[in-house]
């Protein structure tokens, strides 16, 4: 009945674990992810049939050595890793990791998953795979099957991390299984900055089904940016979801570069009380690759606020499903749910979808919605060439004005010029 | 080498429909051409035409500058041959800051390894915006995105003056300019005139011409330049309008590309009344 476990050993990958030590409840939430990858069917898609992306290759857990310094984990990919706090996978494990004094001071922690599972399961149990949870679809039980390394970070009551805190998932493995799971945890009134960048050199097909949790606690604020450059190879699947309890703000950027086929749901479920959420969303897709985007407010308290951009450029025979829901319920009155959605297709075999949904529960409420999806307009390529501008010059500055209203409000210049490289890699002018 | 470009019997269409028809004219450096006459007589498509906008297909005719085949040329390479068109409708591009776009602009001019510098640019657009007294912060607008329809006209001449081109065409540069601002963007033309460098000017009407004094007036028909004089042809339309030229030509209709079946409004017959 169901082929798409087949790849994968599952007494292995638990003895693996277990040899690891592994507390027993974890354990217990891995076989409990194996019984429901047989039962539960893969997730639904808007106008994408992902039963045609042939899942199931996921590889088997290999670990890498530790390394005590920077420069040899994660090869050249650790040139793109600049702060003092930052934590590189390496395939299935996790090879490097550092946190500065101060900050370990202040009791924050930052390590890999499965070493915060061990060390500090009192501040792991509450949450892991509690935003996300194992029994959604089939996607999300082989995740709590099979995920390895990760990142857990913490930050107590109070406390304001400054420095953006950095974690590098770098595929490099032919067989290694590659499932990272990251877990945030902003106390009350604490705030972080969280980068991560995924990255892959393989030649053989691989499926990574990802799962990032946040918990913002009352009046707390942490900022997200996830820049996705995974290869050809790689299918990405990612769930990407806050809780935001009063008075906290969520704020995501996501670069969908990837090369290969991808779907990710990036979620703010905004509980509280003038809980806030903002994400901005960049894609560009090339060759033959479909995607399949969705970014979600759901407003659950009352006065909160959610704003979304997402803009994807399509080049070649791309395809990009675009989705963004606001979901305002019941008794969440005084709410304001904003949405964007632009595509645009520089190749007459470009597909791009954009679809706004507003599904509202209660009247007195703001919503609205824009979304387009269109070419490069030729009045404006005119305009410019008769300015002496070459062509693709021209398509240049308009591709690159299309996305400046996200890359624009980044706050990190690393990571912006990094978006913006893998923008021209992809847009073939690099 | 001095300037010139040379249109000889020009015939040109837009969307199959032919609107020039056999234009001649010669712009050289130094002179001021004025290009006037009623609305759709294919003023706007001249310049179009000449800049090479898709839109428009060239069924016969030459235009040559300073001796190589204009109408060979992409967009571009008029352009960075000397060729400007200020346009009436500029088109708006978000996220292109006006800077970022006029450096690119004459760094393409100027090729390769010979880019302006940053610093001298930025020097040389402020200077040019405080002629056209233009507010600092449009440097960093975005190329035209909710400029006003003064605003934008300004810009435009602000690029020409950026780009120094040998051939300007300015095409309805003064419709909705209030007359401060058409005196400040004559006094931008007035700012380039030079030797090796012509204008040609289109436009409806005489008050242009007021600030900026052409050397040459040819009224444009039916596709064509029917007459041609000095400024005192433009200050008799001023005075007397068109229909002296119609008579004297014998045209009845001045138009050209317009459906001549198109809805006239039914004599003798009354609107809904409203109560």
């Amino acid at each position: 009945m169901n082929t798409i476990m087949m790849s994968v050993d599952r007494n292995q990958v638990l003895e693996s674990f277990r040899a690891d030590q592994e507390p027993e409840w974890v354990t217990v939430l891995r076989e409990q992810g194996f019984r429901l990858a047989e039962e539960l069917p893969l997730p639904k898609l808007e106008k994408t049939n992902i039963e045609r992306w042939n899942l199931g290759t996921f590889g088997e857990i290999r670990r890498p050595a530790q390394r005590d310094s920077l420069k040899d984990a994660g090869g050249a990919t650790s040139e793109w890793i600049d702060s003092d706090n930052a934590l590189v996978q390496r395939n299935s494990g996790i090879e490097f990791h550092r946190l500065t004094e101060e900050l370990r001071g202040q009791g924050v922690i930052f390590t890999g998953l499965e070493q915060a599972v061990r060390e500090n399961p009192e501040l792991v149990k509450p949450y892991l795979m509690q935003a996300v949870r194992a029994d959604e679809n089939r996607m999300t039980a082989i995740h709590a099957a099979l995920w390895s390394g990760g990142a857990f970070l913490y930050v107590p009551k109070n406390v304001q991390v400054a420095q953006p805190l950095q974690a590098l998932f770098l595929l490099d493995d032919e067989e290694a299984c590659f499932m990272p799971h990251v877990l945030i945890v902003a106390e009350e009134n604490s705030s972080v900055t969280f980068v991560e960048n995924a990255v892959s050199a393989v030649s053989r097909k691989h499926d990574q089904f990802g799962i990032m949790e946040v918990f913002v606690k009352r009046g707390a604020e942490v900022h997200v940016a996830s820049v996705r450059g995974l290869g050809k190879q790689i299918t990405d699947m990612t769930y990407r979801r806050a809780h935001v309890e009063a008075d906290g703000r969520i704020r995501w950027v996501v670069g969908e570069m990837n090369a290969g086929n991808a779907m990710a749901d990036t979620a703010s479920i905004l509980q509280g009380d003038g809980a806030d959420s903002d994400a901005k969303v960049i894609c560009v897709g090339a060759g033959e690759q479909h995607m399949n985007l969705t970014t979600r407010a759901v407003h659950i308290g009352q006065f909160s606020t959610s704003d979304m951009v997402t803009r994807a450029v399509m080049r070649e025979d791309a395809t990009a499903i675009i989705n963004g829901i606001t979901k305002i319920e019941k008794g969440a009155s005084g709410t304001n749910g904003q949405q964007t959605e632009k595509v645009l297709m520089l190749s007459p075999k470009a597909r791009g979808d954009a679809n706004p949904i507003l599904l509202i529960d209660e009247d007195d409420v703001q919503a609205g919605h824009a979304a387009s999806v269109g070419q490069v307009n030729p009045e404006q390529i005119f305009y410019l060439m008769s300015r002496g501008i070459a062509r693709a010059e021209a398509e240049r500055l308009i591709v690159y004005g299309f996305l400046a209203p996200v890359i624009s409000e980044i706050p990190n210049d690393r990571l912006r010029d990094r978006l913006q490289s893998l923008a021209e890699r992809k847009l073939g002018q690099a | 080498m001095n300037t010139t470009l040379r249109i000889d019997q020009l015939r040109a269409s837009v969307e199959g429909k032919e609107i020039l028809k056999g234009l001649s004219l010669e712009v050289r450096g130094g002179e001021i051409h004025a290009v006037m006459g009623p609305n759709g007589t294919g003023k706007s498509t001249l310049a179009s035409t000449l800049m090479g906008h898709p839109k428009y297909e060239v069924l016969g005719g030459s235009v040559t500058f300073n001796g190589e085949d204009l109408l060979e040329m992409d967009v571009d390479e008029r352009g960075r041959a000397g060729l400007f068109l200020a346009m009436q409708y500029p088109s708006e591009i978000t996220g292109v800051t006006n800077s970022d776009f006029m450096r690119s602009a004459i760094n393409a001019g100027r090729g390769e390894g010979i880019e302006i510098s940053l610093l001298k640019f930025i020097r040389l657009m402020e200077a040019n915006m405080k002629t056209l007294e233009m507010n600092p912060e449009f440097m960093h607008r975005y190329l035209n995105e909710g400029f006003s329809g003064g605003e934008k006209k300004r810009n435009e001449i602000l690029q020409m003056m950026m780009l120094q081109p040998k051939i300007t065409i300015l095409d309805e540069i003064d419709s909705g300019l209030d007359i401060d601002a058409l005196r400040i963007v004559a006094q931008g033309v007035n700012s380039l005139r030079s030797a090796d460098r012509g204008f040609l000017i289109i436009t409806h009407y005489q008050r242009l011409l007021d600030y900026i004094t052409p050397d040459f007036v040819h009224i444009m028909m039916q596709g064509r330049i029917v007459k041609s004089g000095g400024p005192e042809l433009a200050q008799r339309l001023e005075a007397e309008g068109y229909e002296w030229v119609k008579e004297e030509l014998g045209i009845e209709n001045e138009t050209v590309g317009q459906d001549e079946d198109a809805f006239q409004m039914p004599m003798n017959t009354t609107g809904p009344k409203i109560r």
